[in-house]
């Protein structure tokens, strides 16, 4: 540790890891904002919005293991199950209008 | 923590895979040509990469209660990522969501349409059945 820069000198190696994961799932979460926003079809959106859960879930994760926050571990938790129950109720949104409508236009 | 032992490259090898694998579901959610193509794509390199963040997790704390935790999200994760993968596609399929226009086999396209065709040539046959 002798050579690294005095910001990283009061860190862990897996603190280290942590914070340099935290850039790349932002940067992931960045790319799942352009199918969320452009996605044609409404599934399209949602199956980009669980990505986005799921890419929050493993950032808290990361937090929580890069700082002084083990708390987070809990809120990634939860953030899984609500996330499960989102999508299983937006299937059956789009299955019933799907039904209903004989199919979901690409304008929705 | 644990510091400066082999566990802590361990975790760090943990999140820089589950980085990895959650980046390449992000690419495919984002550059697929199909619904079906980007969901397989997230359900699968997205519940890798989370897992793998997850049980970096629970072997960086000493606390047990939080690997508790860590592994608990493992679990529910690979229960609830098929499920709810599942329930979306057959969803998309039945809202006649287009698939891609290079796709070989529509083997759930073909049943449906037997069914639907078998259910139309039972309708046909009872109304005969009761002119008669």
């Amino acid at each position: 540790m002798m050579g690294l820069p005095s910001m990283l000198l009061m860190a862990t190696i897996s603190g280290t890891a942590a914070t340099a994961g935290l850039t790349v799932f932002s940067f992931a979460t960045v790319l799942c904002f352009y199918r969320l926003i452009l996605g044609p079809t409404l599934p399209d959106r949602v199956v980009a919005l669980e990505l986005i859960a799921n890419l929050l879930t493993a950032s808290l994760m990361l937090h929580g293991i890069a700082g002084p926050a083990p708390n987070s571990i809990r809120v990634a938790l939860v953030l899984a199950l609500v996330n499960f129950v989102g999508t299983i109720g937006f299937s059956v949104y789009v299955k019933r209008k799907g039904v209903r409508e004989g199919g979901i236009s690409t304008d929705d | 923590m644990t510091d400066g032992t082999w566990l802590d490259w361990i975790v760090a090898a943990m999140i820089f895979a589950g980085a990895a694998f959650s980046v390449l579901a992000a690419i495919g959610v984002m550059r697929m040509p199909d619904f079906y193509m980007r969901l397989q794509a997230t359900t699968k390199a997205a519940t890798l990469g989370v897992a793998c963040v997850a049980i970096a997790a629970a072997l960086a704390f000493d606390d047990p209660s939080i690997t508790t935790k860590s592994i608990l999200v493992v679990a529910f994760l690979f229960l609830t990522a098929p499920v709810s993968a599942h329930a979306l596609g057959i969803a998309a399929y039945v809202a006649k969501i287009p698939l891609w226009e290079g796709t070989l086999i529509d083997e759930m396209g073909a049943d449906l349409r037997a069914a639907e065709a078998a259910s139309v040539a039972d309708a046909a046959r009872e109304s005969s059945s009761d002119e008669g």
